[in-house]
């Protein structure tokens, strides 16, 4: 087990969602939920995150805004995308200026759909998402041991 | 400095440098406990900030520069070489020095990378500097004075605590303590807790294991000015050590309270208030020390 499950640090970006999904992101994190009780905290700098939390559809105006956070993250990184906009464009996905749900932009792991996304979801999502983490930060650990061995 | 206390200094650090991050990462615990607590959560697991930097620790090496994260380790050693000459029973003078040289590599450290942010939160650093410094050598002259020398172990043999004499300075010191221990009202580099603020001042561009590194040098220091909080109440009565060790807890708790209560303010009212505190506490204090 991997202590990046024990901590995940999250970043949140509304893409072009109408607040909705957004407030049940803050939502989790206050008294009620409290997810810091998982070690989750939220971060707003792509740099500390561990988790990408997206909500809302990708159109032209953001999309290089979600590519150029989730370049920015350190591996390993999980993207989770809350509320069915994120998913896949949701009652918005003919619009002429929505390219789509936020796999459009950047890998997606985990899909939390739901308009608004409840809390109770983005919890499952993310602890979902903790299960990919571990994965991937196994697999970096093995690469990095494999190119040590190579050198 | 002659050959013995070289040495002190030298077992002194390698014991703090043991000793320190085990204290610190629990005191950290306790803190996000003891602050979930007073917002009406749960909070995470005491263990939380050990979990936080072995996960740090296993995130992918990026950085923006070669020279940022060799910056970091310089102000990690001096913090660790100030918190063992503090504890081998040194200098309070040189502990000062040597902890505003790690103050200085960290700050070189956030403009080594050229980032905007990181630049604000390098600035907004060197205004706590300013801020707390003064107060902070006053502390470390008042102790001389209060004992006759500047040496920790001295205080051990001295007939009555320093605090008997210095009251004025302790409360100015307990006043730039929340800004030395990143704590609200004053956190306004970079907060400890999961504040929002200009991305994350200071520490912006700096991830990973550098980020660990920051994190485990956040827990020495606040070790060391909880050491300074203590230095206060020790006289020659070995059972003033618990005393020192039991008001420093206190003070750390009644950080926590101040943290939880006060909303960031603004570096003008910052660098304001902590200035008119060493004028007046600090200034008295030491006119009235010299008619001792």
């Amino acid at each position: 087990m991997s202590y990046i499950t024990k901590s995940p640090w999250v970043i949140h970006y509304d893409a072009s969602s109408c607040n909705g999904c957004d407030i049940e992101v803050l939502a989790a994190l206050c008294p009620g939920y409290d997810v810091e009780r998982f070690g989750i905290i939220n971060t707003g700098n792509p740099k500390h995150a561990d988790i990408f939390l997206v909500t809302g559809s990708v159109n032209e105006q953001n999309i290089g805004v979600i590519k150029e956070i989730y370049e920015q993250m350190v591996e390993p990184k999980v993207v989770v995308a809350c509320g069915v906009c994120a998913c896949s464009a949701g009652i918005f996905h003919d619009c002429y200026n929505v390219i789509g749900g936020v796999d459009q932009a950047i890998p997606v792991d985990v899909y939390a759909p739901g308009c608004a996304v409840r809390p109770e979801a983005i919890i499952d999502a993310v602890v979902a998402g903790l299960g990919v983490l571990d994965e991937k930060a196994q697999a970096l650990k093995a690469q990095n041991k494999a190119q040590k061995k190579g050198a | 400095m002659d050959g013995m206390s070289i040495v002190a200094v030298v077992i002194g650090t390698i014991a703090f440098t043991v000793a320190a991050p085990l204290l610190g990462c629990l005191l950290a615990g306790i803190d996000r406990k003891i602050s979930a607590r007073m917002q009406g959560r749960v909070g995470p697991p005491l263990l939380q900030p050990y979990y936080d930097v072995r996960k740090l620790l296993e995130k992918d090496r990026v950085s923006v520069n070669a020279s940022e994260g060799l910056y970091i380790s310089c102000a990690l050693f001096f913090t660790l070489l100030a918190g063992g000459i503090f504890f081998s029973g040194g200098s309070v003078l040189m502990s000062v020095f040597v902890i505003t040289l790690a103050a200085l590599f960290f700050i070189v450290a956030a403009y080594s990378t050229r980032s905007p942010y990181a630049e604000v939160g390098a600035n907004r650093e060197i205004l706590q500097v300013l801020a707390y410094e003064p107060m902070v050598l006053l502390v470390a002259v008042g102790f001389y004075m209060a004992i006759g020398s500047f040496d920790v172990a001295a205080a051990l043999g001295a007939p009555v605590p320093a605090i008997a004499t210095t009251g004025l300075l302790f409360i100015g010191f307990l006043f730039v303590l929340t800004i030395k221990l990143r704590k609200s009202p004053f956190d306004l580099s970079y907060s400890h807790h999961a504040h929002q603020e200009i991305v994350k001042g200071i520490t912006t561009e700096m991830s990973g294991p550098t980020l660990a590194k920051v994190e485990v040098m956040h827990w020495c220091e606040n070790v060391l000015f909880l050491g300074w909080v203590g230095m206060f109440f020790l006289w020659a009565n070995p059972l003033s050590i618990l005393a020192a060790v039991a008001v420093a807890l206190f003070v750390y708790f009644l950080e926590i309270v101040i943290d939880n209560n006060f909303a960031r303010v603004k570096w003008q009212a910052m660098l304001k208030w902590s200035w008119l505190v060493t004028i007046i506490a600090g200034g008295i204090n030491i006119v009235l020390l010299t008619y001792l």
